[in-house]
Order: C-alpha cells, then sequence, then structure tokens
C-alpha cells in the first residue's frame, strides 16, 4: 500500500509531476542557478498560427479593444495641460469562461487531449477554475479543480463560492479545502490516484496561450488606432499574465513598455486562517505578485514558464478602495460592469495615463466577468460583516485587513511604485542561496536576463550580498 | 436522512493539528486541513454520519455528511453606502451637477 503520508506524498512530488505533465523538465537544466528557459518555451513545438488555431478551436481570443472614451476624458481633467493618453481595455471578459485565463486553459487542455489523458486537474482559487472547466467540457475531458475556499469556520470568501458554483456549472468536480498551503498535498494525491493531466498555471503550455492575448493586442492598436501602444498595463499576481502578454507583442514586433500593477496587500500572511476573510481580493495582489515576481520557481512545476520580472518595465501598486472605485467608474461612465480584480490594472492606468502625452495610447489588457459574490456590492458587504471598517476617505489611509477606503473623487486615483532595483537585488539573492562565491559565466547571463539588467550588474549585486554576508558572520 | 443515489456534500479532515506543514502561521497550525466534496450517497446516511458518495469524476470520497441538496446562496449583498457615494462622485466629476 502506498504511503500517502503528508511527508511521503511531498517526496514523491518531482516523478508525481513529471507523469501529470508531461514534460521532463531536467533536460533544460545546467545543473546550477541557469536553466534554458527559452529551450523550454519552445518545447512543446507550438508557433503562434497553431497558437491562434488552438484558441479559435475553444472559441478564446479575438476580444475587442474598447476605447473608454469618457474614463480618458475625466483622466485628462486631473492631468497637466497635453497630457492624459486615451485609454482602451481588451474586455477580455468575452472569452467563454469570462477571463483571459481561458487563453491560459485552452492549450493545456489541447495539449492534454493530444497526449491521450482522460481528465485534466487544476489547484486554483480563481478564474483559472472555470477556464479549464470550460475547455474540458469542449474537449471532452473530465475535470477537477481544487480551491483554497473556507476558513477554518467553513466560511467563504463571496467571489470563491462564486468560482466554485461555475466549475460546477461548466461541469466540473470542485474539492474545496479550508486555508493551507498543504491544498498542495493534497492536489499531488488527486494526480496519483486519477492519473489525469496537471493544467499547472505555470507550464510553457499555459504562457504560450497568453502570447495570445499580447499578439492580438498589438494587432488592434495598428488596425484600430494606427499607432503603437505608449504603455500597456497587466495586472500582476503569479505574473503569467504579464509574461505571456508581453511576449506576444514582442512575436508581434510590439515593444511598448510594460507596467505591472497589483493590489496592495501589505501585512496580510496569505497562509493564515485568521486573514483569509479580512482580504477582499483573492488574486491580482502583492501576497502573490512579491514572492512570484522574486522567486517565480515557488510555483507548483520545476521551473516556472511565468517570469515577469524579465518584462516589466515597473511596478505600482493600488489599494482595495481604488479598485473598487475604478469598478463603479467602468460601470457608470462606459457602461461595462466588469469584475473588481480584473480593474486592477485599469484603476493603475488611470493615474498613469496623466503621466503621457494625450496623443497617445495605453492599453490595459484585461476586464474579467462579474455576478453575485464577485463584485464589489457582495465583496464590500462581506468585508463590513468580518469587521473591516468600509470608509470614503483618502485612499492612503487604508490598512488592508482593517479598513477599505474608497476614494471621495476620481483625482484620489494614483499608483504606488515599486522599486524594480530591490525586486532584482531579492531575486538574485534568492537564486544564489547559500552559494559563498560569484556563480560561473553563464548563471551571471541567465540572471541578467531574468533581471532584465547586464552582467555587471548582476556581479555587483552578488559582490554586494557577499560583503553583507561576511559583515555578519565576521 | 438522505437516501442513497442523493446529493450531498461530505467534509473530512486531511491533517489535524499537530499534521501541518511547517511553514503555516500559528492560528492556521492551531486548525486541522478541512476538505469539502460533493457526491452520490453510496448509501442511506443521517446528517452527521460518515459516509461514501462518487464524485462528478467517478471517484469515490469518504466523509461526514454536512448537507443534503446543496445549493449556492451567495449574492450581491446588502446596500453599500459607500458605493452610492462613488458613484455619484463619479458621475459628479465627470458631468458636473446635473438637474
Amino acid at each position: 500500500m502506498r504511503d500517502n503520508s503528508y511527508k511521503a506524498v511531498m517526496a514523491r512530488r518531482n516523478e508525481i509531476m513529471k507523469a501529470a505533465v508531461g514534460l521532463d523538465y531536467s533536460v533544460f537544466e545546467s545543473g546550477s542557478i541557469a536553466f534554458d528557459y527559452e529551450g523550454m518555451m519552445a518545447a512543446p513545438g507550438l508557433g503562434m498560427d497553431e497558437v491562434n488555431r488552438v484558441m479559435r478551436s475553444f472559441s478564446v481570443g479575438n476580444t475587442p479593444l474598447i476605447e473608454l472614451k469618457n474614463i480618458s476624458a475625466l483622466a485628462r481633467k486631473y492631468a497637466r495641460p497635453g497630457f492624459g493618453a486615451r485609454i482602451a481595455v481588451k474586455d477580455e471578459a468575452c472569452n467563454p469562461s469570462g477571463s483571459f485565463k481561458a487563453r491560459r486553459a485552452a492549450l493545456s487542455v489541447y495539449m492534454a487531449k493530444r497526449m491521450g489523458y482522460q481528465g485534466v486537474i487544476t489547484a486554483t482559487s480563481g478564474n483559472y477554475g472555470a477556464a479549464v472547466a470550460s475547455c474540458c467540457a469542449k474537449a471532452g475531458l473530465r475535470c477537477i479543480v481544487v480551491q483554497e475556499c473556507f476558513d477554518s469556520r467553513g466560511l467563504g470568501q463571496p467571489e470563491i463560492v462564486e468560482k466554485a458554483r461555475k466549475c460546477e456549472a461548466l461541469g466540473a468536480e470542485v474539492v474545496q479545502l479550508s486555508v493551507g498551503p498543504e491544498l498542495f498535498y493534497v492536489f499531488l494525491r488527486l494526480l496519483e490516484e486519477t492519473g489525469y493531466f496537471n493544467a499547472s498555471l505555470y507550464t510553457p503550455y499555459g504562457i504560450l496561450g497568453i502570447e495570445s492575448l499580447g499578439w492580438e493586442l498589438a494587432r488592434q492598436c495598428r488596425e484600430q488606432f494606427s499607432q503603437e501602444p505608449a504603455m500597456v498595463v497587466a495586472t500582476n499576481a503569479g505574473g503569467g499574465n504579464l509574461t505571456g502578454t508581453a511576449r506576444g507583442m514582442a512575436k508581434a514586433g510590439c515593444g511598448a513598455p510594460i507596467a505591472a500593477a497589483s493590489v496592495d496587500l501589505k501585512g496580510l500572511h496569505m497562509a493564515s486562517d485568521g486573514a483569509f476573510n479580512r482580504k477582499s481580493f483573492t488574486t491580482g495582489h502583492t501576497g502573490f505578485g512579491m514572492p512570484f515576481t522574486t522567486w517565480p520557481d515557488r510555483s507548483d512545476v520545476p521551473r516556472s514558464a511565468a517570469r515577469p520580472l524579465r518584462y516589466m518595465d515597473r511596478y505600482v501598486t493600488v489599494t482595495q478602495g481604488q479598485v473598487f472605485y475604478t469598478t463603479e467608474m467602468l460601470a457608470v461612465l462606459e457602461g461595462m460592469e466588469r469584475g473588481p480584480a480584473g480593474n486592477t490594472s485599469l484603476t493603475a492606468a488611470f493615474a498613469l495615463a496623466q503621466e503621457l502625452p494625450e496623443d497617445s495610447l495605453l492599453v490595459v489588457q484585461e476586464t474579467e466577468y462579474t455576478g453575485a459574490g464577485k463584485h464589489q456590492n457582495a465583496q464590500l458587504d462581506f468585508a463590513r460583516q468580518n469587521g473591516i471598517r468600509i470608509l470614503t476617505g483618502d485612499p492612503a489611509l487604508q490598512v488592508p485587513g482593517e479598513n477599505i477606503v474608497l476614494p471621495e473623487h476620481p483625482g484620489q486615483l494614483s499608483v504606488r511604485e515599486v522599486s524594480l532595483d530591490h525586486l532584482r537585488h531579492s531575486l538574485i539573492k534568492t537564486s544564489m542561496g547559500g552559494r559563498d562565491a560569484l556563480p560561473r559565466e553563464g548563471d551571471l547571463d541567465f540572471l541578467a536576463e531574468e533581471t532584465r539588467t547586464s552582467r555587471d550588474y548582476v556581479t555587483d549585486a552578488i559582490n554586494r550580498l557577499l560583503e553583507e554576508r561576511d559583515e555578519k558572520n565576521g | 436522512m438522505a437516501k442513497q443515489g442523493d446529493w450531498v456534500t461530505v467534509k473530512s479532515v486531511i491533517l489535524q493539528p499537530g499534521e501541518r506543514a511547517p511553514q503555516v502561521p500559528q492560528d492556521t497550525a492551531d486548525t486541522p486541513l478541512l476538505q469539502w466534496v460533493k457526491g452520490h450517497l453510496l448509501q442511506d446516511a443521517e446528517i452527521g454520519q460518515q459516509a461514501e458518495v462518487r464524485t462528478r469524476t467517478g471517484r469515490l470520497a469518504r466523509g461526514e455528511v454536512v448537507e443534503e441538496a446543496p445549493g449556492y446562496h451567495h449574492s450581491f449583498g446588502g446596500f453599500v453606502p459607500e458605493l452610492q457615494q462613488a458613484q455619484e462622485s463619479i458621475l459628479r466629476a465627470m458631468w458636473g451637477e446635473r438637474k
């Protein structure tokens, strides 16, 4: 009989994953810090044309790029004369499952079917569950979604409860868990029990699927606006959204700068039972954004295909209250009711547009569906019932987990800058682990790519790190 | 009493408080890791009894029957005055005071 204890299952994780992803990651390893990222991305042998063909086969993609004329005009009122870019949004809510995650799921489910798996499992409390369920429904595959849903009292986040309903509506089995990272243990056991495919968010398939978003976006800017975007804003959590979009834009010859945006949830522990229902965002926040940006390989596969620090030009945060406010703005000024979490990047865009000339174009690359539970009204009512103070005032006064402050007027929509140098140093430090000398040249070049810097930058950072360590030990 | 074949939710303990992963914070470590799964009952059972179900994907799962005919009860919530204020301030900033 197989030992299914926590320790034993976790010790088998690599062999379980290898069988469940259909990809041997060891061939990309250098034996040191570096690995062959582009080699891994090319391994599935899927070009842009084939990716787009798969998207069409699942009725995914080709979402409209909509100019937000009223919101653009309103942002301009708060900008210097001559500033305030036109803001356009890629309406990803139009995908069959209601978010850009459909792109990620389509390619994974297509590969699962092609490789002969009978079903697909995914571990997610987000829109990705519905996306995988939707694609499995179309492909005739079975589907299990594993969710962190309730605290130990059995109280569920309304947003996650709604996502569970949607997965079940699309024919999936939903396994719901209380708070904790051991979700991964349950996930591994299910993979072993069923022999299903692991539709991880972080395989090359998932990221190649999102490339279709960046590719479409670049072409739509040219066709509809006859110009390149001056900036693209992407919500950042696990990093795949930004990575895939940037890579797809590059494949379409578009090198526009990319700003990452996350909701600031500083101070809330992501694995805390008590904090679980004190946050009103379950994704798109710094609790995922920061750790996954500085250490992508913390994901559920040996090497993550989502490596956002390679592609971001800026990283900004906004507050929960600002995002809820912007969600209202999209509804009452543009007539578009969409889910709050997907409007994180739009919130940042309202402020960022004011830095850009008025004849330039700023693109927000997603929206998501809304509905009961997954709506600012439901989430704020739930927050209040759980002891969070809901206020109208200066958003700078927010304390995540204690209050949510909605702005008094649109002029209080602002962004807070995250230092990219700080993130880069953090990534380099984690990559170094316990090493006490400069790694080999291949590793330095790899870290330069990982941080979008130079070999000199990386060398300097490592030397400083080693000096600091010597002083500490000295 | 739920009958054989009825659609129910069963709850089970996956890890006891002493078995939680070493990295979890104390408040989480003090609670068990719980799991809820839905399926068709394989035998008649009362709420609170241990029973086995067959899930959507055909798996067998065991646990305490906690709900018969589980539905969906989430909503859009009650009135949130701050959202009303938000709408009014946005419309005022955009269009000015309208009669």
